[in-house]
């Protein structure tokens, strides 16, 4: 059992991490910082069901961090919480403290347009808009103000080089972004998230939807945006789980079993149930 | 069930939907056919000297030389049937007083004919110049010139001798009536050179449109029509398009979320220093009020729907009443009181086209905006707008088409039988012709309806063309746009 284990560890092997040490270093300048998401029994209803429970957690700066569980336990819910994109759903809510670098996110005075631009978010199934690439990276800054034909293009280079993107789409900007393919669609939605600079990446299973090969390429790419941003991914597979993150919390039925360090999780788990899940008894 | 029953079934009812879409093509054909064909006419025909000449007079087109040359020529060629007329005439009146007595009976055939030739050729040689426009030329189409030359050569006669039977039109050689006289040859020689004394010639007369119409529609074009229902037409689309989008994104992504009393209550403050009763009772309000939000919606949806069912005669009638006599949007029919009737006619369409448009934008655009941190209203103008424009277009140019078509409403609102083009500013205030209510018109109440069946045709033919060209543009539109966000 334990062998069967191993096995995605040792995938995790800094070899196909390996980050350009420079450009690792620029994309660590810009950013801002790497924020702290805590969590202080924090609860999330849609109408009287209680979908996350009692959910405390602080989420470590500048790791990735993964979040594990069977359908329906609430991972997304929180993932979604975490930049309001519940507010979309009328009959959720929540109670407790969700904070972001101390401020609470749910304070009513909050504003939710600077927040979503601190935390950026990339969803199951790729969804550009059915724009060209060029204002699909622009919209973001677009929305921030930015005017500049001249900023605006050196923002989208700049978005779609960390996205890893640049050099299959650079004489196609002017391209409907819905004639790429699912896997570029994809990098391109992570350029769109970064391209107004965020400090928080939340990726809610963004590879579910993806052939192996892209999968191996978004994965890579997360790899290579540790470090500069504070990244939260959801994901059903858990060997990607333990490929790509430094930290592993497991979800179950609404509530946080176990939070740790990936490796400790996967190979020493402290709860039955994480150990049940990760070895596949259920779920 | 045996799977040959079943193939039967399957094959049977293909073959039903085959057939009811044969049927409906056979329908159309059967009714554009004849439309398209007589329509056409209106704008081809064979042209005679006469409708030169009157190009020539009243719209200063064509060479005054060449048409020259034609009437000389013409006037040779009608020589003969002028000299005839002349003779008998001068029998009548100016003969001997035995002859007179002779030919006195003559007097009333000779002036029956006298009128038929003047139909045909124009006024004869040393009559003063009439003063109806009409009057000054004879026949200007060559269809029409035949027609007038049968009615010359044969009276036409009904036969009610057996009163079982419908009347039996009988025709009487019109020459009967002048045997022995000098205009006895008039009908050989009429029969023969009718050609040279009209000079018919094909041509494609785009004036039909462009022209300003004489005599009520007997001769020139239909301009004023034409204009005017561009005026109305495009009236009713700025003015609905506007307001069924705007209730469109309402209703799709406002009025299922309680935006009214959401709104109203975060300017009510939940602060903590009021006390713990008054919150609650914030709350209990809140609920009546998300509670009254809905139902309001709901009555509006129904509202909406109701508009749709409507008889489109009411709406004409609601327009006179309530815009015109009521709000005095103009003192009397106006393009613009029209236009708003016609607006109202068509908002629910649209409303219904853009909220199908607006629902069917993928929740993962909205998703993606909210994510980027776009607020409500830029997500709708540059995220669902955009993606749902196809739709929305389509609908509103289909709406554009049933606004051009639609004669009820603008018969008490903006429809006058004749008039003249409007400038846009006039169009504020005045009424103005209408391609619906002047098709109605002309075939109801013209004076002279046989005599203008080209105009009719035409007319509709004019009309139909435009709701077509509006709905291929529609199609056209779409596919663009469709083919241009599909990537």
């Amino acid at each position: 059992m334990q062998a069967t284990l191993e096995q995605p560890i040792a995938m995790q092997a800094p070899v196909s991490y390996r980050v350009d040490a420079s450009s690792a270093t620029s994309v660590r300048s810009e950013s801002t910082g790497k924020a702290v998401i805590a969590a202080e029994n924090f609860f999330i209803y849609y109408g009287t069901h209680a979908a996350v429970r009692e959910v405390t957690i602080q989420i470590p700066p500048g790791k990735v961090t993964a979040i594990i569980g069977p359908s329906g336990c609430g991972k997304s819910t929180f993932l979604r919480a975490i930049n309001r994109m519940n507010d979309l759903i009328p009959s959720c809510h929540t109670a407790g403290l969700l904070s972001l670098d101390g401020v609470d996110i749910y304070a009513p005075r909050l504003d939710v347009v600077s927040l979503r631009q601190r935390v950026g978010m990339v969803f199951q199934k790729p969804n550009p808009f059915p724009k060209s690439i060029f204002d699909n990276i622009a919209y973001g800054p677009r929305l921030f103000g930015v005017r500049n034909r001249r900023v605006l293009q050196e923002i989208v280079e700049k978005s779609l080089r960390r996205a890893a993107l640049w050099d299959e789409v650079k004489d196609r900007l002017d391209a409907n972004a819905l004639g790429f393919s699912g896997g570029q669609q994809q990098r391109l939605c992570i350029a769109r998230a970064l391209a107004v600079n965020p400090e928080v990446l939340l990726m809610d299973e963004p590879a579910s939807a993806l052939d192996p090969r892209s999968t191996a390429r978004i994965e890579d790419l997360i790899g290579e945006l540790r470090g500069a941003y504070t990244i939260v991914i959801v994901t059903h597979n858990m060997q990607q789980a333990a490929r790509v993150s430094d930290h592993t919390a497991f979800f179950y039925e609404g509530e946080l079993v176990e939070f740790g360090a990936t490796r400790k999780l996967f190979t020493k788990p402290e709860k039955k149930a994480t150990e049940d899940y990760i070895t596949g008894r259920f779920g | 069930m045996r799977l040959s029953t079943r193939k039967l079934l399957d094959r049977s009812f293909t073959g039903v939907g085959l057939f009811s879409i044969l049927l409906m093509g056979l329908a159309l054909l059967f009714i554009l056919g004849p439309i398209f064909s007589k329509g056409v006419g209106a704008l081809v025909f064979r042209q005679t000297v006469e409708h030169r000449r009157f190009l020539l007079d009243k719209l200063q087109r064509g060479s005054p030389k060449n048409l020259a040359d034609e009437v000389r020529q013409v006037q040779e060629a009608r020589q003969p049937v002028y000299a005839d007329i002349a003779a008998l005439d001068d029998k009548i009146t100016s003969g001997p007083r035995a002859e007179r007595r002779q030919y006195r009976q003559y007097q009333e055939p000779l002036n029956e004919l006298k009128k038929l030739v003047r139909e045909l050729l124009g006024p004869l040689p040393g009559e003063s110049v009439p003063l109806i426009t009409t009057e000054q030329y004879g026949q200007t189409r060559w269809d029409r010139a035949e027609k007038k030359a049968q009615q010359i050569l044969f009276i036409e006669e009904y036969d009610y001798s057996d009163p079982t039977k419908m009347g039996v039109r009988i025709l009487k050689p019109r020459v009967e009536q002048f045997r022995g006289t000098p205009v006895e040859p008039l009908f050989d020689y009429l029969n023969q050179h009718l050609e040279e004394m009209l000079r018919p010639r094909w041509t494609f007369y785009a004036g039909f449109l462009f022209d300003m119409p004489f005599d009520s529609y007997m001769l020139g074009g239909i301009w004023p029509s034409i204009l005017g229902t561009f005026y109305l037409t495009l009236g009713a689309m700025l003015l609905a398009a506007p307001l069924g989008i705007v209730a469109a994104v309402y209703f799709v992504e406002y009025g299922d979320e309680n935006f009214l009393s959401s709104q109203l209550f975060s300017l009510i403050p939940r602060g903590k220093s009021t006390p713990e009763s008054s919150d609650s009772l914030r709350d209990r309000a809140f609920k009546i009020a998300v509670q009254a939000e809905r139902n309001m919606v709901s009555m509006l949806r129904i509202c909406v729907s109701t508009l749709a069912g409507v008889p489109s005669i009411v709406f004409g009638l609601f327009g006179l009443a309530f815009l015109i006599q009521t709000i005095h949007l103009s003192e009397t029919k106006s393009v613009l009181a029209g236009s708003a009737t016609l607006a109202l006619l068509i908002l629910p369409t649209i409303i219904r086209a853009s909220e199908e448009a607006i629902r069917s934008v993928p929740h993962s655009y909205r998703e993606a905006a909210v994510g980027l941190g776009a607020g409500k209203w830029r997500t709708i103008w540059t995220v669902i707008l955009p993606a749902a424009l196809p739709g929305i277009l389509t609908g509103t140019i289909i709406s554009m088409g049933r606004a051009a078509g639609e004669t009820a409403p603008i018969i008490f609102t903006a429809a006058v039988s004749l008039g003249t083009p409007l400038s846009p500013l006039q169009a504020l205030s005045q009424p103005t012709p209408a391609l619906p209510w002047s098709i109605y018109v002309l075939s109801t109440e013209h004076a002279a309806l046989d005599q203008i069946r080209h105009v009719q045709y035409g007319m509709v033919f004019v009309l139909i063309l435009l709701v077509l060209g509006l709905n291929f543009t529609a199609i056209l539109l779409r596919a663009r746009i469709a083919r241009k966000l599909r990537g």
